[in-house]
């Protein structure tokens, strides 16, 4: 983790979000550290896959601000002020975010090796080799080199979601977003993604956030956790401040539920 | 023997003309289509407002008097087509009505993460719809293209009325000049018939060929 007093690379400042009556987000502001592996957790519509996916641009916001490396995420300059950004400046802003999904999002008319070059190739002009050779390294590091020419429906669900990983990679993002993405996985098959993001955390300098109920590993993976309940953080600390010695009600009541569930901590 | 054989001879050269209005008329209908198809998709209101009313106007008339409009009245207004070029005007624009709601449709039924997956990997909204969305939408089209083509061979018949000489006008002629009905409509049945089995087996081929591989059986 970076030394505290580094300027954060992701900075968010009393953003609110509805959808209709229902108040998603509200007035939810952190920030998060270079190379910092934050990690979110929560109950169900606790708001924090709305995050990712605001992060991600998938959502707008209602108000507040995000800044990205000191830019503003939904604002760009002009004539001295602010204003919606466009899609040009939202292009630009997401060069330096990337995401997983839940449910991989596989592109399934394209073969392996060419859902990860085709981003690479349409929005960076890398030649076609260069994207090719690049993306072998990321199938070889999530262990699917041999998979290359497979298309995705051949491929297992944790396959996929390691295709899904290498994909996100090939255009070096400075973010990483990592949407639930072991929960649409059989239980044998979560261990192998689970692998690649040990490596990932080890071997890049990479901002990650992850939100999750895999606690274990949340425990284990993260530098800090944000416990969420109804669009606020309503905890946050390092993961044995937050697993062995909550202070909110909240915050042992989930924790509580989730153990009484099966799952480690 | 003899005699049919040079009525047999004229028919033939009406299903050439009527395989020539038939590839054509498919032809524009596909750029139609496409055009008109996206257009309603389009962010642009007024591209949205432009597609939806060549959408409306041409399924809600009949393609018999849109026809006779391009062959008989666009000369008045200075543009004077030939039979065959007003047959093909009419029979694509016709269909490609019918086809602008079948992309519509399709791209339409190309699921939110998909879209959700171009915008994490920046692709700009040409890109998504090149790469991603209509190369599975297209795979969606091609049955209900199928039937527009077949559709747009049948309605080709129409074409006899404004005096080309396409398969149908040619079995008239025959019956006329023979006073046989049986010989020429029977054997204008089994062409029509053949035309459309070769549409048929042609899309199906086009389907197989694009949905290898999608289903997770190697071929």
């Amino acid at each position: 983790m970076a030394p505290a007093n580094a300027a954060p690379t992701i900075e968010i400042n009393g953003i609110s979000k509805s959808f209709g009556s229902f108040k998603v987000l509200d007035e939810l502001s952190f920030k998060v550290a270079p190379r910092e592996k934050l990690a979110l957790i929560g109950p169900s519509g606790s708001g924090k896959t709305t995050i990712l996916r605001i992060l991600m641009t998938l959502e707008g916001i209602d108000s507040g601000d995000i800044l990205i490396e000191g830019d503003n995420l939904y604002r760009m300059p002009a004539n001295g002020g602010l204003r919606p950004a466009n899609e040009q400046h939202l292009h630009k802003m997401r060069t330096k975010i990337g995401m997983v999904f839940q449910l991989f999002n596989l592109f399934p008319h394209k073969s392996v090796i060419d859902n990860v070059t085709l981003a690479p190739m349409l929005t960076k002009g890398v030649r076609q080799a260069e994207a090719e050779r690049h993306a072998m390294e990321l199938l070889e590091m999530v262990g699917l080199a041999d998979k290359a020419k497979a298309m995705p429906a051949q491929l297992s669900g944790g396959q996929k979601q390691r295709v899904a990983i290498a994909r996100a990679l090939a255009l070096s993002p400075k973010i990483m977003l990592f949407d639930e993405v072991t929960s649409a996985l059989d239980p044998e098959l979560v261990e192998e993604v689970l692998n690649v993001l040990w490596r990932l955390c080890a071997e890049t300098d990479m901002t990650m956030l992850l939100v999750t109920h895999e606690m274990g590993f949340a425990h284990d993976f993260a530098d800090r956790i944000l416990f969420f309940d109804r669009g606020r953080i309503v905890e946050e600390g390092k993961p044995e401040e937050i697993f062995r010695h909550p202070k909110q009600e909240r915050t042992q009541t989930f924790l509580k539920k989730i153990i009484a569930a099966g799952h480690r901590v | 023997m003899g005699q049919w054989g040079g009525y047999l001879q004229l028919i033939l050269d009406g299903a050439l003309v009527t395989i020539k209005l038939t590839l054509m008329g498919s032809a524009l209908a596909l750029v139609m289509a496409f055009l008109a198809g996206l257009g309603r998709l389009s962010h642009f209101a007024a591209l949205r407002w432009l597609a939806t009313t060549y959408i409306e106007f041409f399924r809600g008339t009949s393609i018999f008097v849109q026809l006779f409009w391009a062959y008989f009245v666009l000369p008045l207004l200075g543009l004077s087509l030939t039979p065959l070029q007003a047959g093909v005007l009419a029979l694509g624009l016709n269909v490609g009505a019918y086809g602008a709601e079948v992309v519509r449709g399709a791209v339409k039924s190309i699921g939110k993460e998909q879209y959700e997956a171009c915008i994490a990997l920046n692709f700009n909204r040409w890109q998504s719809l090149r790469h991603i969305i209509l190369p599975q939408a297209v795979v969606l089209m091609l049955p209900t293209f199928g039937n527009n083509a077949i559709e747009l061979l049948k309605a080709s018949s129409v074409v006899s009325l404004i005096s080309l000489a396409d398969m149908t006008f040619q079995a008239q002629v025959v019956r006329a000049q023979t006073g046989s009905t049986l010989v020429p409509f029977l054997t204008i049945l089994i062409l029509y018939f053949a035309m459309a089995s070769v549409i048929s087996f042609a899309i199906r081929g086009l389907e197989r060929y694009m949905t290898r591989g999608l289903d997770g059986v190697r071929t």
